[in-house]
């Protein structure tokens, strides 16, 4: 511990820390725009000098690092004095267009020359214009004359992003930032440069003049994509979310988000939203009531049940949906005494498992990581924050990163944007053997029995070195091995790995509420169909809740319905629908997602219901009391909630329920496996519809990255 | 263009460079003639004796005797800074387990500098035996000479050099014998005069932007590519052979006390003899403008940039008190800086040539920090706009005070370069700027 005096107030801190992070642990505030403390300390912009006792020259509070004994003043007439100088020379050359300047109004440099500025100027020379830049569809380059050259951004890209894509070109006061080559930003966590830039250089084109900042409400909320669970604030007017941004959260997303997150909402106010349910009556769809809808779904399931028998009936659900949706859809779907419910619904291997599957670790963890050995899947496009943490364990702590893994999820050795120690890229169907022969090769070393007989060849002994070095240590699965046809054999052996390397074994999980998914059982019963029995002809009725077969299922289609019914906020499913009920997406409804952590994160509804829009929860409650399943009459959905998690809310499902061990037999016969992955942009049925997302490098490609 | 042909270009443009009689007592330049740098020569001249003298297997001297040798010689950094050599040899950590790196700073674009490209074109092997002698006392094997861009020939001729001491078993593995490795790398930059700047040197040595990087920590514990590395100049570097040759007390009894041995001063402006002229620190200013050839055409002398264009201006009237030292012209409130003398004479406006000035700082500028970056562009045009006529009476203070405000806020010194010959300017020469305001019009007429 250290021990100094900043503006007359004791201060005890950490050796190391610098002087800026010593102030705000004590309130202090010294003012910056360079600084962040999530990336490297450039010292560029000069606003954060102090005067340090026995300093000649007035030194930079994010530069100096804290020493025993010193005394510091912020706002002494030097301090000031400095801080006022600065501020005027970054002014000279801003332009003063901020009533139209989308950052007014939350703008760091606008707030803090209302503190260190005067209404004045005495700077009577022509001032700097700089030309616009295309970006591509996320970010906006219009107005570069407003930046301050702080380089947050270009140092956002090499530190977290783990790719350069924007850099200063020119000298002195003739330097821009530009993407190199005038490319576009591509990079899938792009928008987190749009947070960190502190005036309104890098600014949102979704978002473009579309409120001032002031004028919007500001609600949390939970990313309903990927199973980081990131956190966000829905900036809503007008009953509409216009904007999304990161809500700092440290130890599930930092203080980032990925575009995905940020930008989906666009498809919230999309005109593809269902907004009345509709009947298919002779071909046509028609608008109804929800009575008369309802009605017809109950009617319809009755008749169904009677003639085929309960087991005709089945739900389709999506792990985006909340925790009390797939909890009431499971107590439907078991009240009408059927056993058909999945949330596999891109898997191949279906095997019924006592724990739930998770990360094996906390999201945290991943950044402290001295070897990890991922295997299927595309780390980065994937799971974009997860791959911002191991990028940190690469970077800080010189972690080794192995892959096994597919063309195109793995393009070559930066595809990543990190650097991979080793990595094979082989055909999915033999994956299972390159894993047995990775465990043969850890066998060897360790001199144990290899679980598997198979001869490791070079590749193979690499990807084994790395996962046999270091102390923290991790084998996590990808999406594409959850859904491989031989997903069991590869847990197993990943297990086997993990086990005798002292490393832990993770599933990186695919969606915001897989875990929650498991959780509430939403799996068919030992009666029960399983998702691709369901699609492939096993049901004469479907329930699809958030469900689109096709997009959601890897391509497979639904065959065999008598009655569908999708619960959507989409006018989804339209050719293969009867019935379509307008449910809330997350942001018109309360809900919980359940993270790849196991971390239980509850929210609001941000904005009201759309048209005739309802929660689903309160759709299935309804549709269950129509059905007479004898269900509690919830009357909100914190009791759903309760019930859902057995009675008593947690932050976190219980440790004894997590457990990631396969006792599947290995099997690595391996035959010709075509995996068709989900792009970035494909996974959900709100991505799918977000046109700015769409519009990107990532979208445009589609499953291909 | 060949050696030749620039030695002929020098000499059309009547600049003596550095091959004439009248340096006093020199080291550097001793017996230099344009055609007598290869090896042979530089070792007829006793060249690499001190090399020779360290690594004897005998009677050789350990690393840190050569380090206490150049410590007690007294010498000064030749770059700027003045910053003693042996002092800053002893910083390199000792004990560093992994490369260490001694890199010459060879990346001369001070305006008015010109004496290290002599050195590099005339007497390369000078350079060369320095840094060898440096990376023994220091305990590093490998080196760089980072050379200025925009003299291409010189580092032409440092890449022969190079070959030829590498052939003479010089450089590389088991230097004469005695176990020691060292190998030295040329290097040429792009002309940027912030690469001169020694951690913004290094940065462009990697291949980056050549912005200079926050100090602390200093090169000496986190230099290239992140290893402990010594940066020193080329004079300086050249310097040393003759201080292990002939002793520390030799090398210091050159000169004054506290200012050791010779300097290479660059004089140029108006002068009947511009060049290179090599004369002990302490000499007497009017003694080194008699040895140029004094003011030319008879004009008066009017000012003086002592130490290259970074350094404040001083007016004749003090100019002829001063020697040329590092500690007389600090006194005075000027700066010893690379030894560019800039002579200027009574036909010479003050208010433009301050205008060149602020030209080159703002052009130079990396634009990395914020009041180098605004504020050397500010400066050239208030200058500029006084210039041209449309200046006001407050734009002086404005002036004086912009160039205060950038002085010590920012990342490196090039920004204390820019504000430093503005004050300097106001200081001495503020009735002639005052006149350009008040007049729109030169105090000085064109032509005398």
């Amino acid at each position: 511990m250290v021990e100094l005096e900043i503006d007359g107030k004791k201060v005890q801190t950490t050796k190391g820390t610098m002087l800026i992070e010593a102030a705000r642990q004590a309130g202090i505030y010294i003012p910056h725009f360079c600084y962040h403390h999530k990336l490297t300390i450039a010292a560029n912009c000069r606003m954060c000098l102090v005067d340090i006792e026995g300093q000649r020259k007035i030194m930079p509070a994010c530069a100096m690092p804290v020493a025993d004994g010193m005394v510091v003043h912020t706002n002494n007439e030097k301090a000031i004095k400095a801080q006022k100088v600065v501020m005027e020379f970054l002014l000279i050359n801003h332009p003063l267009d901020c009533p139209i300047c989308d950052q007014g109004g939350e703008c760091q440099l606008q707030d803090l020359a209302v503190g260190y500025g005067w209404s004045g100027t005495r700077y009577i020379e022509e001032k700097r214009a700089v030309s616009a830049k295309e970006a591509g569809p996320l970010i906006s380059m219009l107005e570069m004359t407003r930046c301050i050259h702080c380089t947050r951004c270009v140092r956002f890209g090499e530190e977290v992003g783990g790719i350069r894509e924007y850099g200063m070109v020119a000298r002195g006061e003739f330097e821009e930032i530009q993407t190199y080559l005038s490319t576009s930003v591509d990079s899938e966590l792009s928008g987190n440069m749009i947070d960190i830039c502190p005036v309104g250089a890098l600014t949102s084109k979704p978002f473009r003049f579309a409120a001032r900042t002031w004028e919007l409400a500001r609600r949390k909320s939970i990313s309903p994509h990927d199973a980081t669970g990131a956190n966000m604030e829905m900036q809503v007017k007008n009953n509409k979310v216009l904007r999304v941004v990161a809500l700092e959260n440290e130890p599930v997303n930092e203080c980032w988000l990925a575009d995905r997150d940020r930008f989906s909402y666009e498809a919230l106010n999309s005109d593809e939203r269902l907004t009345q349910p509709m009947l298919k009556q002779g071909g046509a769809w028609q608008e109804v009531d929800w009575q008369t809808a309802l009605e017809y779904v109950a009617n319809g399931l009755a008749g169904i049940r009677e003639q085929h028998g309960a087991g005709a009936i089945g739900a389709l659900v999506s792990p985006h949906s909340t925790l009390e949706e797939l909890f009431l859809m499971r107590q439907l779907i078991h009240g009408l005494g059927s056993q058909n419910i999945d949330y596999r619904l891109r898997n191949s291997q279906f095997v019924a498992h006592e724990g739930i599957r998770w990360l094996g670790s906390s999201i945290a963890a991943l950044a402290e990581l001295d070897s990890v050995l991922v295997i299927g899947g595309n780390l980065r496009k994937d799971h974009p924050l997860f791959a911002a943490r191991i990028r940190r364990a690469v970077r800080d702590g010189g972690a080794q990163v192995a892959a096994l893994t597919s063309q195109p999820m793995l393009d070559g050795p930066k595809a990543w944007a990190m650097p991979l120690a080793a990595f094979s890229v082989a055909e999915p169907g033999d994956w299972t053997r390159m894993l047995a022969e990775v465990a043969a090769a850890v066998a060897a070393e360790k001199g144990i029995a290899a679980p598997v007989d198979a001869p490791p060849s070079d590749a193979s002994r690499a990807l084994a070195q790395v996962i046999l070095g270091g102390k923290r240590k991790a084998v996590l699965l990808g999406n594409a091995a959850v859904q491989h046809p031989a997903a069991e054999s590869l847990l197993a052996l990943a297990g086997w790995i993990a086990e005798y390397t002292s490393a832990t074994v993770g599933n990186l999980t695919e969606a915001a509420n897989t875990v929650g998914a498991q959780l509430v059982a939403a799996v068919p019963g030992t009666e029960g169909l399983n998702a691709r029995q369901m699609l492939d002809g096993g049901l004469k009725a479907a329930l699809l809740l958030h469900c689109e077969p096709g997009a959601d299922t890897r391509g497979v289609p639904l065959t065999g319905c008598d009655m569908v019914v999708t619960l959507s906020p989409f006018k989804a499913n339209l050719d293969i629908s009867d019935v379509l009920l307008p449910v809330s997406p997350f942001s018109e409804t309360s809900g919980t997602y359940i993270n790849a952590e196991a971390r239980v994160q509850s929210f609001h509804a941000v904005v009201g219901p759309l048209g005739a829009t309802r929660p689903a929860w309160k759709v299935l409650r309804v549709l269950g009391d129509l059905m007479q399943i004898g269900a509690p009459a919830y009357q909100s959905s914190e009791e759903v909630r309760l019930d859902a998690l057995g009675g008593a809310d947690a932050e976190f499902v219980a440790q004894d329920r997590l457990d990631n061990r396969s006792d599947a037999a290995i099997d690595v016969s391996g035959q010709s496996v075509t995996l068709n992955p989900v792009g970035i942009y494909q996974l959900d049925g709100i991505v799918r519809r977000a046109p700015s997302l769409q519009l990107t490098t990532d979208g445009k490609a589609g499953a291909a990255w | 263009m060949s050696a030749a042909q620039v030695l002929a270009q020098y000499a059309s443009a009547g600049t003596e460079s550095c091959f004439h009689g009248r340096h006093i007592k020199p080291q550097i330049y001793a017996d230099l003639n344009g055609s007598n740098w290869r090896l042979a020569d530089y070792e007829a001249r006793g060249g690499y004796a001190a090399l020779r003298k360290i690594l004897d297997a005998d009677n050789g001297m350990t690393p840190d005797e050569v380090i206490t040798e150049v410590k007690e010689s007294a010498l000064r950094g030749r770059g700027g800074a003045g910053f003693p050599t042996g002092m800053k040899w002893s910083f390199m950590p000792r004990k560093f387990q992994g490369q260490k790196y001694v890199v010459c700073n060879s990346d001369e674009g001070e305006p008015g500098t010109c004496k290290d490209r002599d050195i590099l074109m005339f007497n390369p092997h000078s350079v060369i035996e320095g840094m060898i002698i440096g990376a023994y006392g220091m305990g590093v094997s490998v080196g760089y000479n980072y050379i200025h861009g925009e003299i291409w020939i010189a580092y032409e001729r440092f890449e022969e050099a190079l070959q030829e001491a590498r052939a003479a078993g010089y450089l590389g593995r088991n230097i004469l014998g005695s176990g020691f490795d060292f190998e030295l790398h040329a290097h040429p930059g792009f002309g940027a005069y912030i690469c001169g700047e020694e951690t913004a040197l290094l940065e462009s040595l990697e291949g980056k932007n050549g912005w200079p990087r926050y100090k602390p920590p200093f090169p000496a514990n986190v230099g290239l590519y992140g290893k402990p590395t010594t940066v020193n100049n080329t004079e300086t570097f050249a310097a040393v052979p003759w201080i292990i040759r002939n002793g520390a007390r030799a090398f210091l009894e050159t000169g004054i006390p506290n200012n050791g041995g010779t300097k290479i001063f660059s004089v140029t402006g108006d002068v009947a003899l511009p060049g290179n002229y090599e004369v002990p620190l302490g000499t007497p200013f009017p003694e080194l403008l008699e040895l140029a050839g004094g003011v030319r055409h008879g004009h008066q002398l009017k000012a003086v940039i002592p130490g290259g264009s970074s350094a404040p201006v001083l007016p004749a009237s003090i100019m002829m008190d001063l020697s040329m030292d590092f500690d007389d012209l600090a006194k005075a409130g000027s700066m010893m800086g690379s030894g560019a003398v800039i002579v200027m004479d009574e036909t010479r406006c003050m208010v433009k040539s301050l205008m060149r000035l602020s030209y080159f700082y703002m052009h130079e500028s990396c634009g990395q920090c914020t009041p180098c970056r605004e504020g050397t562009g500010w400066l050239w045009r208030m200058v500029q706009r006084i210039e041209d006529g449309a200046g006001r009476p407050e734009d002086m203070a404005i002036l004086d005070e912009v160039a205060g405000n950038i002085l010590g806020r920012t990342i490196c010194a090039l920004g204390d370069a820019a504000a430093m010959p503005v004050q300097g300017m106001i200081r001495h020469f503020r009735a002639e700027f005052e006149h350009h305001i008040k007049h729109k019009a030169c105090l000085v007429p064109e032509y005398l």
